[in-house]
């Protein structure tokens, strides 16, 4: 049996996580022939929608036909196993796997109607309508306000030095980050401590006011206390933003997150209300990595 | 015995010394519930008495051979009938120098007066006798230090923290090393420096616009006012220096940026050898390329203009110098820029930066000291070159500004003034060492000046 989107009962499942080695179809570790999304992929206001997505690395493909929509003012969560794609699928929707060499991308990815990889786009004003938070803090060795400063200086954003000072005090308290360092902004951004340093780089992601906000495992490296701020904090701007972020913790994509999708070896295997994903999965893939079958 | 050889046997029972220590430890280990139960690996154990055996005796070794000679040849000058003895110390130094020459046969004996040759026997004689003392004592420490060392060895011994002690104390030396050798090279042209002063004020050199070293041997010598005036030697190194920098910084830095951040893997492999070879080639051959290629060209170029160059030119030495540094700055500074973490670059990317906004913002400031590190490598080589501007310079001490004339450098003026027969009585001789010094001060001067400039505009990142 390899058409997995029929899959649903829990006795398959079981069974498929008990002895993945009998070759049963859904065995943790081989991806599936054949293979459908199944869940609500599809929204209707959708900000950002994503159409038989493929993207490899050289030889190696590690994203295999993903269609999904990410719908406007929407938190949704990535989750899966480390190396199922995630990142890679999240860095495609800003392009920045350009940067990475061998990468390349199929299908179509629109925002707004707009396709992304069109060659008539201009890669530079797409990442500014999507910004991006990494995994690992990465403030610039410069100044909290010239960290904060640097999307609207390179943009042209603010005119004078008072709309700048404004955007950089906006944007910092949007990342509740203000009261904490009103009275050092001139000191190095790199002297805060982790959780600090991510809400800087979320205050320098919306400092540019991007429409989506892409955030890459945003709290990993961070401790529970400033992962709750962070979590917080995605609350807040999802009122204001677009928001698509992996996360490793479960959890945290319960916590923050209006829909859910996962993701099996660089296959989406289940979209859904995030509240169903985790009370009634409809996969037996997602149900077992729910449950801690594994991953 | 000669020292090589008692070094080898010294060798030889420090090796015996480390089985010998490795072995008692892993004989005692078999008593125990194996190698788990000593404090460290029988290795260290080794290690522990092969330095117990080796170091002291070693030193002993070192100290015995570097005090020989001149303990025994005072021992033989004491020896001297004393009406033979000279009581000046440069003819005392003389006598002691044919008598050693003599006992080693270098001087022919015939026709030397009687008690020379019996002086140049006495110290063959004791200098076989010391030979053999020393082989004597120093196995004989090496043994007793195999025997302390090999008694210590033990199961609750701490051989491991003792051997990475001695590690430390070995690393200590050499780090000492670097720094009594800089000390010991500042002293030496102190000390020349102090001479020439003597004789030349001090304000006289370091303020004085006329430099002309030629000192007179008869009065009525013409041209040799003797005037050693610093300025118009600095003022020629400062103009080459900044003409290489000119053209080697722009160019240094922005292949590195190029290498670094544009240039595909295989372009890379071939253009960073590539540019480096640059710095393979021998001044000499820079020398001549300026001299006879390039520094006629510009006197040609700028005849065309309507200007005078000289056909030795400060800009000549400077270009051709600037080229020879170029693989200085651009090696460093690729090596920085790509130490960068590409996280800061992908932060820049994903604000909407392009490639360019990111390197002039993100990549440059955060590689800044290494840059600036790699430049003043870059200057103190340009200041310190010499073959270049020889050639391409010309030798005439001319206070100018100009790069079209000819001038000449401090390294220049110290080669001229080292080379050939000198007197190291004559100030001629001695403004090299005065030179050196202003040069070194210089230096010293400017590094101070990087690293200060760098603490303040470093962007660190982690």
């Amino acid at each position: 049996m390899n058409t997995t989107a029929t899959l649903g009962t829990d006795n398959m499942a079981m069974a498929a996580v008990k002895k993945p080695t009998e070759g049963t179809d859904v065995s943790p570790f081989e991806l599936a022939a054949e293979h459908a999304t199944v869940g609500s992929f599809e929204v209707e206001n959708a900000k950002m929608s994503i159409k038989n997505v493929n993207v490899y690395y050289g030889d190696k493909q590690a994203i295999f036909d993903v269609s999904v929509d990410i719908g406007k003012n929407e938190v949704i969560a990535m989750i899966g196993p480390s190396g199922c794609g995630k990142s890679t699928f999240l860095r495609a929707l800003n392009r920045m796997n350009d940067t990475v060499d061998g990468c390349r991308v199929e299908g179509d990815i629109r925002m707004d109607g707009q396709d992304l990889y069109s060659p008539k786009l201009d890669v530079v004003e797409l990442r500014a309508r999507v910004g991006m938070v990494f995994q690992k803090p990465n403030p610039f060795p410069k100044s909290i306000y010239d960290n904060v400063a640097y999307g609207p200086k390179i943009h042209g954003l603010a005119d004078t030095r008072v709309d700048l000072d404004e955007i950089v005090e906006r944007s910092l308290r949007r990342a509740s980050l203000w009261d904490e360092v009103k009275d050092r902004l001139y000191q190095a951004g790199t002297g805060l401590s982790g959780g600090q340093q991510q809400r800087l780089c979320i205050a320098r992601a919306i400092a540019v006011s991007p429409e989506v906000i892409l955030m890459d495992e945003p709290c990993s490296a961070l401790d529970p206390i400033a992962t709750a701020r962070i979590e917080e904090l995605i609350e807040e701007l999802s009122q204001n933003f677009t928001i698509a972020i992996v996360t490793h913790s479960m959890q945290q994509a319960a916590r923050v997150s209006q829909r859910t999708a996962y993701f099996h070896l660089g296959q989406l295997i289940e979209v859904n209300p995030t509240e169903q994903v985790f009370t009634m999965p409809e996969h037996a893939l997602t149900e077992s990595y729910i449950t801690g079958r594994f991953g | 015995m000669q020292a090589s050889n008692v070094f080898f046997l010294l060798m030889g029972l420090a090796t015996l010394g480390f089985y010998l220590g490795r072995g008692r430890s892993l004989a005692l280990a078999k008593d125990l519930r194996g190698i788990r139960d000593l404090h460290s690996l029988p290795n260290y154990y080794g290690y522990y008495t092969a330095l117990w055996c080796g170091l002291p005796a070693l030193l002993l070794l070192c100290i015995w051979v570097v005090a020989d000679g001149s303990v025994l040849t005072g021992v033989v000058m004491e020896s001297l009938p004393s009406a033979e003895l000279p009581s000046d110390s440069v003819e005392y130094t003389l006598l002691a120098n044919k008598i050693s020459n003599l006992s080693i046969g270098v001087l022919p004996s015939a026709g030397q007066p009687d008690f020379l040759l019996d002086a140049a026997q006495q110290l063959r004689y004791l200098t076989q006798l010391s030979s053999w003392i020393m082989a004597v004592a120093v196995l004989a420490l090496a043994m007793v230090g195999l025997i302390w060392g090999r008694a210590a060895v033990s199961a609750n011994f701490r051989a491991r923290q003792r051997v990475e002690k001695v590690v430390q104390y070995a690393l200590f030396a050499c780090a000492c090393l670097a720094i009594f050798t800089t000390l010991g090279i500042v002293l030496s042209v102190l000390f020349e420096s102090l001479q020439f002063f003597k004789s030349v004020p001090v304000a006289d050199f370091v303020l004085g616009l006329d430099w002309s070293p030629q000192t007179a041997i008869r009065a009525d010598q013409v041209g040799s006012s003797g005037s050693f005036g610093a300025v118009p030697l600095f003022a020629g190194t400062l103009l080459v220096s900044v003409v290489a920098m000119f053209i080697a910084v722009p160019i240094g830095l922005m292949s590195a940026i190029y290498l670094a951040e544009y240039a595909n893997r295989s372009v890379r492999a071939y253009a960073k050898p590539a540019l480096e070879i640059l710095a393979g080639i021998p001044t000499v051959v820079y020398g001549f390329f300026a001299a006879l290629t390039v520094a006629p060209y510009i006197r040609d170029v700028g005849e065309g203009w309507g200007l005078s160059v000289s056909s030795e030119s400060a800009l000549a030495a400077g270009a051709v110098m600037g080229v020879m540094i170029i693989p200085f700055i651009s090696s460093l500074a690729d090596d920085v820029i790509s130490a960068v973490p590409q996280a800061m670059r992908d932060g820049s990317l994903a604000m909407g930066a392009t490639h360019s906004e990111t390197i002039r913002r993100v990549v440059i400031p955060a590689a800044l000291p290494g840059i600036v590190a790699g430049i003043m490598l870059a200057v103190s080589r340009a200041i310190g070159e010499t073959m270049i501007v020889v050639m391409a310079s010309g030798m005439a001490a001319n206070l100018t500004f100009n790069p079209l004339d000819s001038v000449t450098t401090v390294t220049v003026q110290i080669v001229t003034l080292l080379t050939g027969d000198q007197e190291f009585d004559s100030p001629k001789t001695l403004a090299a060492f005065a030179l050196g010094l202003m040069l070194f001060i210089v230096t010293l001067i400017l590094n101070i000046v990087a690293l200060q400039v760098v603490k303040r505009f470093r962007e660190q990142y982690e």
